[in-house]
């Protein structure tokens, strides 16, 4: 009765998710009859943002403007353009910030050197560290025990060995 | 306690400043790309009913507002008393672009509403509206004599960004 339950419940919900809440765009009204473009479509939808909704691409929006823009991509790519010049028409419209990736240049070196930087910088300071570690074990204290601690080491382990 | 020991606690409020700043930015304003630029190339058909749309020519030889509006657009309502004012001035002329409206829902709201618009252009694919870098309506565009964009306002225009902000530019550019 239960499995009957939540498989009615499953299927209601199965619904609308094909229908239209969770549809993916493109909208299969947008593919394009040339596989070719199509493709060349998809792959710029993926590389350019939707400048309305932050961090989602052209392809993952079903925002209005985000469809005009992919809608545009497509009357450029049937008049012919290379996908640069695509991406350069909406760059000069809407900025560097149209593009998913951002342009390396003055500032963003920052944005694209950080990671190696820190990747370095932590590398570094884990090394400093370990081996700070190792001179402060090296020094001072002993490495091998004296005879009384190795029969009081000897007896702690036989008291666990009993228990 | 070494220098160093400080270090991940420096970072992090160096971090927390960096981020904390981020905040206070309005994520979507987007600066426009088009100041100084020549405004793009539009050939916009008319709206439902009229005889005129709006091109590039129209918008030479004086300095002009360019504002983007469509019906659908709530704060187009707010800001539409506003340009009202600014026409009955007769300082500047405003032209219209009616972006991605139904048919002759742009028409029907300028008859209802009142009429700021010197002329207005259909953008009913919303084609233009990108041409000009455009995120969301209102948004308005100001042109010198060249027909050359020298300021690009998002969103509503107040009374008081037009006495501190539009009118002064106006009058420099009229006098220039």
């Amino acid at each position: 009765m239960i499995r009957v339950l939540f498989l009615s419940l499953f299927l209601s919900l199965a619904g609308p998710v094909s229908g239209g809440a969770f549809a993916v765009s493109p909208g299969p009204d947008e593919i394009m009859p040339d596989p070719d473009l199509e493709a060349r479509a998809t792959q710029l939808y993926g590389q350019l943002r939707c400048v309305v909704c932050q961090s989602q691409s052209l392809a993952h929006s079903n925002a209005t403007l985000a469809a005009d823009m992919r809608g545009v991509v497509r009357d450029r790519l049937l008049a012919g353009q290379s996908n640069q010049e695509i991406l350069d028409y909406m760059q000069v419209r809407y900025g560097d910030y149209v593009l998913m990736l951002p342009p390396l240049q003055g500032n963003t070196m920052i944005l694209w050197l950080m990671p190696g930087l820190l990747l370095i910088g932590g590398g570094i300071g884990i090394f400093l560290f370990l081996r700070q570690q190792n001179i402060r074990a090296n020094s001072g204290t002993q490495e091998t025990l004296d005879p009384a601690e190795e029969t009081r080491l000897a007896e702690l382990l036989a008291e666990e060995g009993q228990e | 306690m070494r220098w160093y020991s400080f270090l991940p606690l420096i970072g992090f409020v160096v971090m927390a400043i960096y981020f904390g700043l981020g905040l206070r930015q309005d994520p979507s304003s987007i600066p426009s790309q088009l100041i100084d630029e020549p405004f793009p190339i539009i050939n916009l058909p008319a709206l439902e009913g009229r005889e005129f749309g709006l091109s590039n020519e129209d918008l030479q030889g004086h300095v002009s507002l360019v504002n983007v509006f469509g019906t659908w657009c709530a704060p187009c309502v707010v800001e539409h008393p506003m340009l009202m004012l600014i026409k009955r001035t007769e300082i500047v002329p405003i032209y219209g672009i009616d972006w991605r409206d139904q048919p002759g829902a742009g028409t029907e709201w300028l008859a209802r509403r009142g009429d700021p618009y010197r002329l207005v252009g259909n953008d009913a694919d919303g084609h233009a509206a990108i041409d000009l870098g455009v995120t969301g309506a209102p948004e308005t565009f100001l042109l010198d004599r060249e027909g050359r964009v020298r300021y690009h306002h998002i969103g509503i225009i107040t009374q008081e960004n037009w006495n501190e902000t539009l009118l002064p530019m106006i009058r420099e550019l009229q006098n220039s």
